[in-house]
């Protein structure tokens, strides 16, 4: 039969970025060359892909996305943490105007574009096109090291600001916390405007040193027609803590995985998730905790509230590697419902090669308490106000455990501005 | 697999002209080794089976040839070459040993514990000597018969179905696994050899677990087992498959189909031991069981699956429930042991698509030696299944330091009115436990089947009373020398 | 009926006995109290046989033979019994089952038939009410979801089921009010034989008003440092340890 052989596998057919040109960032040759195999080889996932069972990208194939600078009048309304160094990159391109001046003394700070040639990336590349598309067209990068034994007070805040239309910014994050250091940095993702059918494609490479102590508090609030994934690839060393708190509360696909590689004892990990979704939003939450060595903990939150026809997704691994003994491996993933055309798919998974091992894992799915409702309506409360004091309620334990204040007093003012809810 | 088209089959045909000559062939008693379609005809033929009956294993087999083999389960095997294996072979070929002494003695060790009679013992093994055995049970059975058409419940062999009931089989027969289900289903659609058929009237409850009857009978089922069970408005029935005894076989691969249709009302228990061949200490040998087993819902209907698992080199299998029924009920119960190189990967799943349905999952996997245990399940609550509620509860229990035990639930909820509760937990035996059990003179292989019983007492409590008790012996013999 | 010499163990490279002695006669009471981490419950493990503990020097003689040469269930089959201060549960095991099995399990050691369930249900109803155990927890899991009090009861109870030669009560008495220390002190009373001993390990002297020891010692840093009558107990709960630490120094 005379049928039109198009190539439908690899983004090769695909038209991400026929407009783009590949990076001019010296990233590592071999990176390159297997980004580059990757995104002529690999097809596009589907949803008979098991990671990406339950997110449809299709859509992102069939946009022309093209990657140029634009200019804001201001950017007040994204500081995170007035407190805090900044560093705002817009559409991928580090913005003076609006970054620090100065930076914390402990901080040797590295914009991918003007550094030396990156080393090898701990990213997994094969078969992973986004991890590739962000390699090969790396848009720029910020590499942060902080040094051994500091203990960095301020927080550092990277600004992400999408404008424009078809944009795409492949951006990259190094961070190296220092032994015994302690830091807290703050990643901000937004959208500016009316900007339409944007896509941050980003990765971090997190590596946390001996006995240092690193929270990451990712805040992501880009607007529904914004595409956005990302990867953390976290390592942890001996006696470290990681703790990485993401809150996603708009954006119209949302991507995040997290993966961290525990490669030395006594280490403790917290990953916790926030999510609060309406509309059309899809938002995906993928984690791996890689237990690689004895005596480690970790622990695992995600909460979401999932109103109008959204869709969450939240797919938590937990492997504990083989010799790796006494490991306690906890992971919570809890939904409810707002709306009837609301989904959720929740796929919690453990993978145990230990024994002296204690991993638990649950996930609710539900709807607010009507008894509850009703009880706290015969209180004389709105129904309105009692459906918020129970979302409140609900999410708060997640919401809590971002620490900084600025931070949350900043994540409850989006809450309130999107959604009208009081915390 | 590639597309397999008609021009190369005409070809391959061409080659083997007559070669499966109906007329004659239809003497011998085994097939020979491959698969396509003459030899489908020479099992339907074999069978005596009616054309459209025929003409079903044809158009699976069209569609199995057009299918993968499915890898996403967390087992790893070599995948069995289709065209290596005698799809037909009369019951009297399979092997026998010459003479009791031939058995196994490790076999004969483990039935001893397991408290099987001499005689049932030959009759497993195939050492079969014992007629006046055999005699008597078919006298039993027949007593058993007479009963069941007093109140008219249909129960044999698939194939006397397919002969005496051809309107129910066809009525039934792949609603609940269509043949494209999945590679092995659409497999077991082409190549059945037997299996049971079980049909209970509207309003009648069945008095007597089908399980006797069926033990006596079908020991012996081929490697392409195929049931369905048809419960009729109102009715119940306890059916009970398989047998605590090891059962060696020489058929590497498995791959069953069972269906159950619960109509409104109804309820189905339906209870399993599974202890075919694990292979050996080292991991040599050992049956594949990749099994399809479904079930589907009516009104205020229940369906409820309990399985014992200790068999098996390479499980694959998820006896599910299809809650179309409003008010309708799925229950999973399971135990899953697997130790030096067994693979398990099984679990249920749960389509809720009926208002106010409800599922329950306990599901306890225990790994030890080298052995990998996978829970793998699905809750899916569709859109308009309002007030669905699911409780699921996982607990893997982990021997030693070189087996593993992995948990993969998939939860999809499509529904605000839903209720999810899913909880897994993972732990090692319990070391103060076992020196509890010491401390009290109890042996530590005795106390380790004390404390494994007891944490499956959840799901061996759903298991009708005489089965419950061999079970229990075969998780503690499926144990033996197991802590590290 | 025992006779320790010179004992001595340790725990992760940690000695907790350092050469303690002590000879327990058939038909006697000896009560060991001392402060905390003096190695009471240490004493009470090394004599059942819990592997954490390794044993460097001294020996155990039970009843003519080395009591440190056999596995824990040997010893309870020879008749060591563990009232452990915290008994575990074991959940979906009844306790029916779990004492059915071990008596038979001792049985079998001795070379005699299996116990029949008429016997044993008899023996079930006489010895829960000597600890007046609700009959219904024979038929719970063991210990799961029990009171405290009910857990040790039931450690008395499987005691009377057992019939052990030496009883060592580890803290039985910590955390019981005054009638569930009754109802233990009484079951213990009733099973006192001139063929058997019992070790009461406790802290307090409360127990002791109850179950009138024929010994008490004194374990203080791995060994007995002080032995006399019941008298001594009462001087233990009026003065404290220190007079006896001072003892020590002088």
């Amino acid at each position: 039969m005379a049928v039109i052989e198009q190539k439908k596998t690899g983004l090769n057919s695909s038209t991400i970025w026929n407009q783009l040109s590949e990076t001019e960032l010296r990233i590592d040759s071999q990176d390159k060359e297997m980004a580059l195999r990757v995104l002529n080889n690999t097809p596009m996932p589907t949803t008979r892909t098991e990671a990406w069972k339950y997110t449809r990208v299709s859509k992102l194939g069939k946009i022309e996305f093209s990657n140029q600078g634009a200019q804001l009048t201001s950017i007040d309304k994204y500081i995170i943490d007035e407190s805090g160094t900044r560093l705002v990159f817009i559409n991928g391109h580090l913005s003076e105007e609006f970054s620090s001046e100065e930076f914390q003394d402990e901080l040797n700070i590295t914009l991918l574009s003007q550094g030396e040639e990156l080393a090898p990336s701990i990213l997994n590349l094969d078969d992973e096109i986004f991890h590739s598309l962000n390699t090969a067209f790396l848009t720029d990068g910020v590499q942060i090291e902080i040094a051994d034994n500091a203990n960095v007070e301020r927080t550092i805040q990277i600004i992400h600001i999408l404008k424009g239309e078809s944009v795409i910014s492949n951006f990259k994050t190094i961070i190296k916390a220092g032994k015994s250091s302690q830091a807290n940095i703050i990643q901000g993702f937004f959208a500016e405007g009316e900007g339409k059918s944007n896509f941050c494609n980003s990765t971090s490479e997190i590596f946390v040193g001996e006995n240092a102590a690193l929270t990451v508090d990712k805040v992501q609030y880009e607007n529904e027609s914004t595409f956005h994934i990302s990867t953390e690839q976290v390592q942890q060393e001996k006696n470290s803590v990681f703790t990485i708190n993401t809150s996603t509360l708009n954006g119209g696909l949302v991507r995040n995985n997290i993966n961290i590689d525990v490669n030395g004892e006594n280490c403790v990990s917290h990953m916790n998730g926030v999510y609060l979704l309406k509309n059309k939003q899809h938002v995906d939450n993928h984690t791996v905790m890689n237990h690689k060595v004895a005596h480690c903990d970790s622990h695992e939150l995600y909460k979401g509230v999932i109103d109008d026809k959204a869709t969450a997704v939240f797919n938590g691994k937990v492997y504990v590697r083989p010799d790796a003994q006494k490991i306690n491996a906890f992971q919570s993933n809890g939904n409810v419902l707002l709306s009837d055309d609301a989904s959720v798919y929740s796929k919690p998974e453990l993978e145990i090669y230990a024994d002296d091992v204690k991993c638990s894992h649950g996930s609710t799915t539900g709807q607010l308490d009507e008894e509850a409702i009703f009880y706290l309506q015969a209180r004389g409360l709105s129904k309105k106000s009692a459906h918020k004091l129970m979302v409140s309620a609900f999410i708060g334990e997640a919401l809590d455990m971002t620490k900084n204040e600025n931070a949350r007093a900043f994540i409850d003012n989006l809450l309130l501005e999107r959604f009208g809810w009081d915390f | 697999m590639s597309a397999y088209t008609e021009e190369e089959l005409a070809k391959d045909l061409e080659g083997q002209e007559y070669k499966f000559g109906f007329t004659t062939d239809i003497k011998s008693d085994q097939a020979p080794k491959g698969l396509n379609e003459d030899i489908i005809r020479f099992i339907s033929a074999k069978k005596e089976e009616p054309e459209w009956m025929l003409q079903n294993r044809l158009e699976a087999f069209a569609i199995w040839k057009e299918m993968k083999e499915p890898d996403w389960a967390h087992v790893k095997y070599e995948k069995p070459n289709f065209q290596d294996i005698i799809y037909y072979s009369a019951p009297n070929q399979t092997k026998k040993y010459e003479s009791w002494d031939d058995v196994d003695p490790e076999m004969k060790e483990t039935m001893k514990k397991l408290g099987i009679s001499m005689e049932e013992q030959k009759r497993l093994t195939g050492t079969n000597v014992a007629v006046d055995f055999v005699m008597d049970s078919v006298s039993v059975a027949t007593s058993f018969k007479s009963k069941l058409k007093e109140l008219g419940i249909i129960f044999c062999s698939f194939s006397e179905a397919v002969q005496d009931h051809p309107e129910l089989v066809r009525e039934h027969m792949g609603t609940v696994v269509p043949t494209k289900d999945n590679f092995y289903a659409a497999l077991n659609s082409a190549v059945f050899t037997d299996g049971s058929f079980c049909y209970i009237p509207k309003g009648v409850r069945c008095p007597m677990e089908l399980s006797t009857y069926f033990r006596i009978n079908e020991g012996g089922t081929g490697q392409f087992e195929r049931t369905l069970v048809v419960a009729d408005e109102g009715s119940y029935v306890s059916y009970l498959e398989g047998c605590t005894a090891p059962q060696r076989d020489e058929n590497q691969l498995h791959a069953a189909v069972v269906e159950l249709v619960a109509k409104d009302n109804a309820e189905i228990k339906y209870s399993t031991v599974q202890n075919w061949y694990p292979g050996d200490k080292n991991g040599l040998g050992g049956i594949f069981n990749f099994v399809t087993k479904r079930g589907i819902c009516g009104y205020r209907s229940k369906i409820s699956w309990t399985q014992v698992e200790t068999g098996s080199a390479v499980t694959w299998k998820y006896p599910s429930c299809i809650l179309k029924g409003d008010y309708s009920v799925g229950e999973f119960y399971s135990v899953a042991v697997t130790n030096n190189y067994q693979q398990a990967d099984t679990g249920t799943k749960m389509i809720h698509l009926g208002k106010n349905t409800k599922s329950t999952i306990i599901s306890k996997g225990i790994s030890a030696g080298e052995s990998h245990n996978s829970y793998r399940g699905l809750v899916q609550i569709n859109k308009n299944a309002h007030n669905a509620r699911n409780f699921s509860q996982c607990d893997s229990l982990l021997m030693n330091d070189t087996c593993g035990a992995h948990t993969f639930p998939y939860i999809e909820c499509k529904n605000s009115s839903a209720k999810i509760e899913h909880e897994a937990t993972t732990s090692k035996i319990g070391e103060d436990q076992i020196f509890y059990c010491l401390q009290r003179g109890i042996s530590e292989e005795k106390a380790i089947g004390l404390i494994v019983n007891g944490y499956c007492k959840e799901v061996l409590n759903q298991l009708p009373m005489e089965f419950a008790v061999e079970a229990q012996k075969l998780l503690s013999i499926s144990l033996e020398g197991s802590v590290g | 009926m025992i006779k320790i010499t010179d004992l001595q163990a340790k725990i992760d490279d940690k000695e907790i006995l350092k050469g303690l002695n002590l000879e327990v006669k058939p038909g006697e009471i000896h009560a060991i109290m001392g402060p905390n981490g003096a190695g009471k419950s240490t004493l009470a493990s090394v004599l059942a046989g819990r592997e954490d503990y390794e044993i460097t020097g001294g020996s155990v003689d039970f009843q003519g033979t080395d009591l440190l040469d056999m596995n824990t269930e040997e010893r309870a089959r020879e008749g060591l019994f563990l009232a452990f201060q915290y008994p575990v549960e074991i959940p979906g095991v009844s306790n029916i089952n779990f004492l059915r099995t071990a008596i038979n399990e001792i049985r079998e050691h001795k070379k005699k038939d299996p116990i029949s369930a008429k016997d044993f249900m008899a023996m079930v109803r006489e010895k829960s009410a000597l600890v007046e155990l609700d009959s219904k927890l024979a038929s719970r899991s063991v210990n799961e979801g029990f009171s405290g009090g009910e857990k040790k009861r039931n450690e008395i109870f499987q005691m009377a089921m057992l019939e052990p030669k030496l009883a060592i009560l580890d803290e039985t008495d910590s955390g019981l009010d005054i009638d569930a220390l009754r109802i233990v002190a009484n079951g213990v009373n009733t099973l006192k034989s001139d063929k058997n001993a019992t070790i009461v390990i406790t802290h307090y002297q409360r127990l002791l008003d109850y179950i009138v020891p024929d010994f008490v010692h004194v374990l203080y840093d791995g060994k007995i440092v002080k032995t006399g009558g019941k008298e001594l107990a009462l001087e233990l709960e009026e003065k404290g340890y220190d007079w006896i630490k001072e003892e020590l120094a002088n």
